[in-house]
């Protein structure tokens, strides 16, 4: 089998039509073969997720991760890039929204692209996958374990986010949530609230929450990895995106 | 999760850096991930220029613990200066 992937850095259109540098990792084979958005977590444009692009390409899918931190810091190393831009807060709704859209458009207009594209989140990422997925036409989605789209951050805390599960309805594709049953952010009853939100609205979903992991459960840089949620997460994953974005 | 949680503070100094001595202006002070320390969360600080970019960054990550001790340890240096000096 023919298994070569190029993995490299590219400039996308984002939102506002403002150029953002992005990672790119998609197989060499000619396709038709499906795309992902990987939205990265709030400790940035990182190696780990680098690493899960390219995992995305070996898997066969075209894969593409924006920068979302670009515009406060380009150039600037992952780690201070997310220094800045968590000083100012965080990556605004609408600006997300713009620019997994950009990348979307990005890897509809590859040529081995089978036309369709989902979308995974990490963290603050988690969230924003199910925004992007509440705010374009995409064919998949997945919830890596993001807070806040149930409740409100503690007072006190600047993040400038709010609860989105009141849109639930407007989501455009099916979801799949990879949740660690000792998480606090998003709890289990703010799970439990977003999946009543899923049903009511009568969506395609799948939730699976994993006991004995916490959040993180699928970075393998840090004490929060758990490899029996991972790899069962990686493989629900698969599963999910082999049914919705296959050729 | 991803905290936020965030006090800033503006600060007059100096830090060294990555590429060496530089004025700081700004100070972040977060509970969050770290980007190196073997922790969940952990106390989180960054003497800043932002006039120089975000690469003029000198940052530490520190367990709760630690984070206490070094504030603890701060005050009561600047508690026995001797008076006039501070």
């Amino acid at each position: 089998m023919y298994d070569a992937i190029l993995a490299e850095t590219v400039m996308i259109s984002g939102h506002g039509g403002d150029t953002i540098e992005a990672y790119s990792a998609r197989p060499l084979q000619a396709g038709p073969v499906g795309g992902v958005v990987v939205i990265h977590h709030m400790p940035g444009y990182d190696e780990a997720t680098k690493e899960i692009a390219r995992t995305f390409a070996v898997h066969g899918y075209n894969a593409i991760m924006p920068n979302l931190y670009w515009r406060e810091a380009p150039g600037a190393s992952p780690d201070d890039a997310a220094a800045t831009a968590r000083a100012q807060g965080g990556v605004p709704d609408e600006r997300l929204v713009g620019d997994v859209a950009g990348a979307a458009a990005y890897l509809k207009s590859l040529t081995n692209s089978n036309g369709k594209v989902g979308v995974i989140g990490y963290c603050s990422g988690g969230r924003q996958s199910f925004l992007a997925a509440i705010s374009l036409d995409l064919d998949a989605a997945v919830d890596c374990y993001g807070a806040f789209i149930v409740g409100t951050p503690p007072e006190g805390m600047p993040l400038k986010v709010g609860p989105i599960v009141d849109r639930t309805p407007q989501l455009s594709c099916p979801l799949l949530g990879l949740f660690g049953a000792d998480d606090q952010y998003p709890s289990p009853g703010q799970v439990a609230e977003f999946e009543q939100a899923l049903k009511a609205a009568g969506k395609t979903y799948e939730f699976h929450s994993y006991e004995g992991a916490g959040h993180a459960f699928f970075s393998v840089n840090r004490p929060a990895y758990r490899p029996e949620a991972a790899v069962d997460g990686w493989q629900k994953i698969f599963d999910f995106y082999g049914k919705y974005l296959a050729a | 999760m991803c905290t936020y949680i965030t006090e800033k503070v503006a600060i007059s100094g100096s830090a060294k850096g990555a590429s060496g001595w530089f004025r700081v202006t700004d100070g972040s002070v977060y509970f969050d991930h770290p980007v190196h320390a073997p922790e969940g969360h952990t106390l989180n600080i960054d003497l800043l220029a932002p006039e120089q970019g975000p690469s003029a960054r000198v940052a530490v990550e520190l367990n709760v613990e630690s984070a206490r001790a070094l504030a603890k340890a701060i005050e009561a240096v600047l508690e026995s200066v001797p008076p006039g000096l501070a």
